[in-house]
């Protein structure tokens, strides 16, 4: 780590600095070691994080995500029954639930992207973005138009807050009837691990530098 | 990451806009991001209206919220409605602890504590604060990383009034206060994305200066 003078990071050219997204620190971008991360020395924000094979994980784990999703919402996700009664819902039955008519129709609209369609989406758009970079061809059109949808719409990914609220629900249910697990429910849990896994572990600076010098 | 040492500059003050999205630098004046698109600004001077609006009307959903129903319980010839809290106590009084403090702490402690906190950042970047940069920033990255969390109640509810549907054994239906909950997390996460936490470190903490 050298002092460089504050005067030097002016001389630099512009791509080879970095400047904190939290605080506007601005940095010397230096790759660190494969598997080490350059932290933001004012605001601890992770700002180059390099992984080896870091492309074909997220291509491996995006694919997953996008099959347990489809199977997620195909399968059936939870069962009840009390007293002869039963009653299955599915993870779509659950995003619905406020179809009844009036504004409650929005807040429907609201879970389903919530906890299906962006989710869905952001893993498309990662696979969309990455598989050509894997591969040493050039990006796909509008690539880095889809890598910035899916940074955006980060914070809109709720699948892990869904399955945390089937916890609390199910502890309300078990008072009143017996609660059947059905295989949508482990790949709902299963996509929703990888998911927060590929969002912790995704070095952005490497995408995007890859983006900018390959298209 | 080679930088300045002890004494850390931000792109703002060598005269260069940051890229919020893609961390990319430009020269100043630059209005959009040439590598990843999104549109540039030093500092978002706009940003601390937009948090204001966000905030209040997210803090008026919230009120609703908790006066009406979230959820309507059937269970044979009963018939109840439960308010967020009221849900809670109940709960609480059936010996589940952990899951009324679950509730409580989603749906009133985070929502609460985050109309504290998003208002006192607004209000700190105008004017010194007691607070170090440091910690506010801490708060702000606190806030940006748990709000979304309150929607946990929407979906408990969105699964218990899917699942519970058992004639007339017993039947779960949502409440309009799902809604405005639900609008009231909305808003006020947009209050926090609006929020630029660049400004709270600029001039040693004592907020940026025009010009």
């Amino acid at each position: 780590m050298s002092m460089t003078e504050a005067t030097d990071l002016a001389d630099l050219p512009l791509d080879e600095l970095i400047a904190c997204p939290q605080c506007d620190a601005l940095y010397r971008a230096r790759m660190p070691a494969m598997g080490s991360r350059a932290v933001c020395k004012r605001c601890h924000t992770v700002l180059i994080a390099p992984k080896t094979n870091a492309y074909l994980h997220l291509i491996v784990l995006s694919l997953t995500v996008v099959v347990l999703m489809v199977g997620a919402v195909t399968f059936p996700f939870l069962g009840v029954n009390v007293a002869g009664f039963s009653n299955k819902a599915s993870v779509v039955d659950t995003a619905l639930t406020f179809m009844d008519g009036g504004w409650m129709v929005a807040l429907s609209m609201f879970v389903v992207a919530f906890i299906i369609l962006i989710p869905l989406f952001r893993a498309l758009l990662v696979l969309y973005v990455v598989a050509p970079l894997t591969l040493g061809r050039r990006p796909f059109l509008g690539a880095r138009r889809a890598f910035g949808w899916s940074e955006d719409l980060r914070p809109w990914s709720m699948a892990e807050i869904f399955i945390i609220g089937c916890a609390v629900a199910l502890v309300k249910v078990a008072d009143l009837a017996k609660v059947e697990f059905g295989p949508a429910f482990f790949m709902f849990a299963a996509l929703v691990v990888i998911t927060v896994l590929q969002d912790i572990n995704m070095d952005r600076w490497s995408i995007w530098k890859a983006l900018e010098e390959t298209s | 990451m080679e930088g300045a040492g002890r004494d850390i500059v931000s792109a703002r003050s060598e005269g260069l806009v940051a890229c919020r999205r893609c961390t990319r630098v430009w020269p100043m004046g630059q209005r959009s991001c040439a590598r990843c698109g999104a549109p540039l600004a030093s500092r978002d001077w706009g940003s601390l209206q937009r948090v204001w609006a966000w905030l209040t009307v997210g803090i008026i959903c919230y009120i609703p919220a908790n006066l009406f129903p979230m959820l309507r319980t059937q269970v044979l010839f009963d018939e109840s409605e439960d308010t967020i809290i009221q849900g809670a106590v109940e709960l609480a009084t059936h010996g589940n602890l952990a899951i009324a403090a679950i509730i409580l702490i989603a749906s009133v402690a985070i929502p609460v504590g985050k109309f504290i906190a998003i208002g006192y950042l607004a209000i700190s970047v105008a004017r010194p604060e007691r607070l170090r940069p440091k910690q506010r920033h801490k708060l702000y990255h606190i806030v940006e990383f748990i709000g979304r969390w309150s929607m946990i109640d929407v979906f408990v509810v969105a699964i218990l009034s899917a699942l519970v549907q058992l004639n007339f054994a017993a039947s779960i239906r949502p409440g309009p206060a799902a809604i405005t909950f639900a609008l009231s997390v909305i808003f006020t996460m947009f209050a926090a994305i609006s929020f630029d936490p660049r400004m709270i470190w600029d001039n040693g903490g004592r907020g940026p200066h025009k010009s």
